[in-house]
């Protein structure tokens, strides 16, 4: 099945249903495989127990930026190949990742009190997920201060892609800054290089996460779909009784 | 079961936070899937015909 | 070349009248450099040690502002159609529209620069190197801002919207605007480092901005 196929809303709809009960179990499976080795994870000599937090920290941080990838790729669709699901995918994804990302925040500062004191400490990793979860505000914003869907989805991908080539930018600038005001005492989160006692939960609960979001966006982007639906057929409708 | 060390409550708290988010997003998603199948029913039912002459109620 | 020479001129033209928005950002510029000791007290000390970064708050905010008219005048009285349906490229416009833009309401900031210093109590060097860092980079600020002003078109309510859509994407320019402006008072880092790296954002966003702001008038507005 060819990516013109998919590009038909109803062909969508009766593909993701039927594989979205398999994708759930997936997530399901390797989300309880992952919790339960990162129960057992040893503690790190340095941090103690709290290394735990980095288990689902490092995966929602991950996916802030997977999540905008995804985005970008699909407003190329909108912009260059005008892909008709294109707009749903991004749409769709827009919430979840701004959900990850605020979860990243979240588990971030829970993770850097016990190390730094206070629940927030202008971190180059945590300021570059502040400004990406103001990205996605904004974002979420343009996509519903214009009604007309096709244009919203015009005006988000100009968006998302400026975004992406500036993410790097941003990245780049807010690591250049953290050095510059350097704290006092600095604990780098996460370390340079991890243990495989550590790497292994990690890159379970990494790849759980990734297929809950793929399980959400999916689901999402069914419900966008039928959203749609009753639009247009709410203005038929007007249009009749008008008639 | 393991010990938690002392910063037990930072732990509980950032799973918790996970899994309340997480559990927020389905319930979303599944009341939006529902709210709109309804909506779909009810357009169908007052007769409201798609340009494919379709029934708009063909979720599968 | 006449085209774009053209709209250029007029550009300046009606920007540099009484209700053109121009000078009124240098105004905007001054009010918050003035709140600022409001703010922070009237320490002269801790004002020159914040000097550099007010003053580029100051012209981030200012030159902010005074996009958001950028297009919507053209859209109102109907010259934005003109202007995309012409033969030039619209990349070309939006790169002329955003220059005579830099040229009426960000020069004068730099301008404005060294009075505003003297009210924080900065130096000649540090003033200096503020108002450098300032033409180094406002035009990253100018070009970067028209991406939302023409996102703003859409939108009809642009405004706030589009100063939190911009904001993000100015972060490094002001960083690297304040941190060569501080290189060079305080001294022990190079000035040349950030200094360039601010240059080559602007020349990045030089290509960037014409490109995304044409690209959001052409979706935005059929």
């Amino acid at each position: 099945m060819s990516l013109i196929d998919l590009a038909n809303p109803t062909r969508f709809l009766a593909l993701s249903a039927r594989v979205l009960p398999w994708l759930a179990a997936a997530t399901i499976i390797l989300l309880t495989i992952g919790l339960y080795q990162s129960a057992y994870a040893p503690d790190d000599y340095q941090q103690g127990a709290t290394v735990k937090i980095m288990f689902i920290h490092v995966p929602n941080a991950w996916l802030s930026m997977f999540v905008w990838g995804v985005m970008s790729v699909a407003s190329l669709g909108t912009l260059v190949w005008r892909h008709p699901l294109a707009d749903v995918a991004a749409k769709a994804a827009a919430p979840i990742g701004a959900s990850f990302t605020f979860l990243a925040l979240l588990t971030g500062s829970l993770w850097g009190r016990p190390m730094w004191g206070t629940y927030w400490e202008w971190d180059a990793r945590l300021t570059s997920v502040l400004i990406l979860f103001l990205m996605y505000l904004g974002l979420m914003a343009l996509w519903r201060a214009v009604e007309d869907p096709s244009r919203a989805a015009r005006a988000a991908a100009v968006l998302t892609l400026v975004g992406a080539l500036n993410l790097p930018i941003i990245k780049f600038s807010v690591d250049w800054w953290n050095t510059l005001h350097q704290p006092a005492s600095v604990m780098r989160m996460g370390g340079s290089s991890l243990d495989k006692a550590f790497l292994i939960p990690l890159l379970v609960m990494a790849v759980a996460f990734t297929l809950l979001f793929i399980t959400l966006h999916l689901a999402a982007m069914r419900n966008e779909i039928l959203r749609r639906r009753v639009r247009s057929l709410q203005m038929m409708q007007a249009g009749q009784k008008a008639a | 079961m393991m010990s938690l060390g002392p910063y037990a409550s930072f732990i509980a708290a950032s799973y918790a936070a996970v899994a309340i988010v997480v559990a927020i997003l389905i319930g979303w998603i599944i009341v939006d899937y529902r709210n709109q199948t309804q909506r779909l029913r009810e357009l169908d039912r007052s007769g409201v015909t798609r340009r494919s002459g379709r029934s708009a109620v063909d979720t599968p | 070349m006449t085209a774009l020479s053209a709209l250029i001129r007029r550009d300046l033209r009606i920007a540099l009248r009484v209700g053109g928005g121009a000078l009124i950002g240098v105004l905007f510029f001054l009010t918050v450099v003035v709140l600022m000791p409001f703010a922070v007290g009237p320490d002269l000390a801790l004002l020159s040690r914040l000097g550099p970064a007010i003053l580029w708050l100051g012209a981030l905010l200012a030159s902010l502002l005074t996009l958001d008219r950028l297009f919507m005048a053209d859209h109102e009285d109907g010259s934005l159609d003109l202007i995309t349906m012409s033969r030039t490229p619209l990349e070309l416009a939006c790169a002329a529209k955003a220059l005579a833009h830099w040229l009426a309401a960000g020069l004068p900031l730099i301008v404005a620069t060294p009075v505003l210093g003297l009210l924080l109590n900065l130096d000649m060097v540090a003033t200096g190197a503020v108002a450098l860092t300032l033409l180094a980079g406002t035009p990253a600020l100018t070009f970067t801002g028209m991406i939302g002003a023409a996102l703003a078109v859409t939108l009809h309510r642009g405004g706030l919207l589009m100063a939190v859509l911009v904001l993000p994407l100015s972060i490094p320019v002001l960083i690297f605007g304040v941190a060569a402006s501080q290189a060079a008072i305080t001294g022990p880092l190079s000035f040349g480092a950030p200094f360039s790296i601010l240059c080559a954002l602007s020349l990045v966003s030089l290509v960037i901005g014409p490109f995304a702001a044409a690209a959001s008038l052409k979706h935005g507005l059929d």
